[in-house]
């Protein structure tokens, strides 16, 4: 539930990045299939860079492929698929990744500061020492504020910490895009709100476009530029007011879903008993 | 007391045998090979090497006793079977592992042709012995020159490719994302691995591989979580284990093998019981 404190009016009208900017993302005609099975497909949509933007739809429904697609890790089954102004690929250092549960796969076997380290180097091949490097693992550290526990073994630091860490290994090349994979989960409510407030702030101070799939929206529905939500096989993006509505979330979950304006003007969503 | 010494097979005379010329062998082989084991350690306990170490052993010794069979060198016989079943591995992804019951009757099936192959050849018992538990006294200095060269090319390789292979093996999601070719360094990993088993059979044999490639570095693991700092201190377990092994069962005029594992599980037990407390402390902290 939102902090009345942090209350912005009526969140979602606000359109972020100059319309004659060039898109963050521009996908047309694109489907995307596994297996011969399509996941979801007609996908034509623009996303204004700049925003934060969270990526919503039931499980199943593709949200995970489209952040592969736009990393370039799948090829789409038809279609082009268009991001910062060039098509999608692989080893794209203007998009930083945090997939989902990171901290899982990692394991004990690194610290947090190597981890993110490797955010910078883990692509490129041979051994030559850069110190401009070690500097830009403190700055990703310090954006985060992770520089006190990032010489632990991952798997020793909390969800909290954790999810920090990988935010700081995907800032680390000082990308333009941040593309984050369910961000908020095994999260308790106070680190969910220490996360969206750090994307927040980033998105702010760096002026990044951040994509985020999510289950719940409640956590980032003050802050929300745009949501894209993926109903019925395709993907949609629209303006936070025309996608936070009863009815068309009911639809997109299949489960009914009412949406609440408080006295202060906040918005948020929540399940109809 | 001297015929209890006696009795066990102590040997007055061990310090002369430690300077013979076949100790020199032993002693320079052991070391290259805890070394070759020992700078690919950390991916070992990082990728689950532990499934590796198994699978080509078991691969490995028809290669050595079929080579016999031939007439050819068992080195290479190993060596051929290891990084042919190092990159059958690396196709197979991670079917391999999850396909365990198809994984280890092939395994089985493997050893039993390495019985068949040995007992067609005619010096069967001591070939099918020294693959199985290593002969680490007999290496000739032909074979120091095959570890030397496996030791430098392992070293060369990992020059180039250890920090995409450390993000592929911590985080295979993010170095997709990031254009690092996963499953071609997963292979190279294999292969690096076989070369590695390949001398270290010579030293343990198969069947105690497992002491020299993975306990070393899983222990050093106990101790740092740094890349660097687990590959040298694996390596210096691994060469703790091999020399002081040797020394002992030179001493007490028994396989060297024996020791030189004793001596690894030694260490591992000591670093888990050394660092229990730490990996307590850290492990329930909360924000």
């Amino acid at each position: 539930m939102p902090d009345p404190s942090v209350g912005s009016p009526v969140p979602g009208d606000r359109v972020a990045g100059d319309p004659a900017d060039e898109p963050a993302v521009r996908l047309q005609g694109v489907s995307v299939a596994y297996g011969g099975r399509t996941i979801w497909s007609h996908g034509d949509l623009e996303i204004p860079s700049g925003g934060l933007v969270c990526i919503i739809g039931p499980n199943g429904s593709g949200k995970t492929s489209l952040l592969h697609l736009l990393l370039g890790m799948i090829p789409p089954a038809s279609g082009t698929v268009e991001v910062l102004g060039a098509p999608a690929r692989r080893g794209d250092a203007r998009i930083g990744y945090v997939p989902q549960r990171f901290g899982d796969s990692v394991g004990d076997a690194i610290t947090g500061r190597d981890l993110v380290r490797l955010g910078h180097t883990g692509s490129r091949w041979g051994l030559r020492r850069d110190r401009q490097v070690t500097a830009e693992v403190d700055a990703a550290l310090d954006a985060v504020g992770g520089r006190e526990f990032a010489s632990r073994r991952l798997a020793t630091l909390s969800g909290g910490q954790q999810q920090r860490i990988a935010v700081a290994q995907a800032l680390v090349g000082s990308p333009e895009m941040l593309v984050l994979d369910e961000p908020l989960a095994n999260l308790d409510l106070r680190n969910q709100r220490d996360v969206v407030d750090l994307l927040v702030g980033l998105r702010e101070q760096r002026h990044v476009t951040m994509l985020v799939v999510v289950h719940d929206l409640n956590p980032f529905l003050p802050h929300l530029s745009g949501i894209v939500y993926l109903l019925d096989g395709h993907p949609h993006y629209g303006a936070v007011s025309d996608v936070v509505d009863g009815d068309l979330l009911t639809h997109l979950y299949g489960t009914s879903i009412q949406v609440v304006r408080t006295a202060t003007g906040d918005l948020y969503t929540r399940a109809r008993t | 007391m001297t015929a209890l010494l006696a009795e066990i097979g102590y040997q007055s005379n061990w310090v002369e045998i430690l300077g013979a010329p076949f100790m020199r062998n032993a002693f320079i082989g052991g070391a290259l090979v805890a070394l070759a084991g020992g700078m690919i350690g950390y991916f070992v306990v990082v990728r689950g090497g532990e499934f590796a170490a198994h699978a080509l052993g078991h691969i490995g010794f028809p290669g050595a006793t079929g080579a016999v069979l031939l007439g050819l060198s068992p080195t290479l016989g190993l060596g051929v079977f290891c990084v042919a079943g190092a990159l059958v591995i690396g196709a197979l992804g991670h079917r391999a592992r999850e396909q365990a019951v198809a994984t280890g009757t092939v395994l089985a099936f493997a050893t039993g042709l390495g019985i068949l192959f040995a007992s067609m050849a005619t010096r069967n018992t001591s070939t099918v012995t020294s693959v199985l538990f290593g002969n680490l006294l007999a290496v000739s200095s032909d074979q120091i020159v095959v570890f030397a060269v496996v030791a430098v090319v392992i070293a060369a390789v990992l020059v180039v490719v250890a920090r995409p292979l450390t993000l592929a093996s911590v985080s295979p999601e993010v170095a997709a994302a990031k254009g690092v070719p996963v499953r071609a360094l997963g292979t190279c990993f294999l292969v690096l691995m076989a070369l590695a088993t390949t001398v270290a059979v010579q030293v343990v044999g198969t069947l105690l591989l497992f002491a020299l490639l993975v306990t070393p570095p899983a222990a050093a693991l106990r101790f740092s979580a740094r890349p660097v700092v687990v590959c040298g201190l694996g390596t210096l377990f691994g060469l703790v284990s091999v020399v002081l092994g040797l020394v002992v069962s030179v001493v007490f005029n028994l396989p060297p093998s024996f020791f030189i594992v004793t001596v690894s599980t030694l260490i591992w037990a000591t670093s888990l019981v050394s660092t229990r407390e730490r990996h307590r402390s850290t492990a329930n902290v909360s924000e």
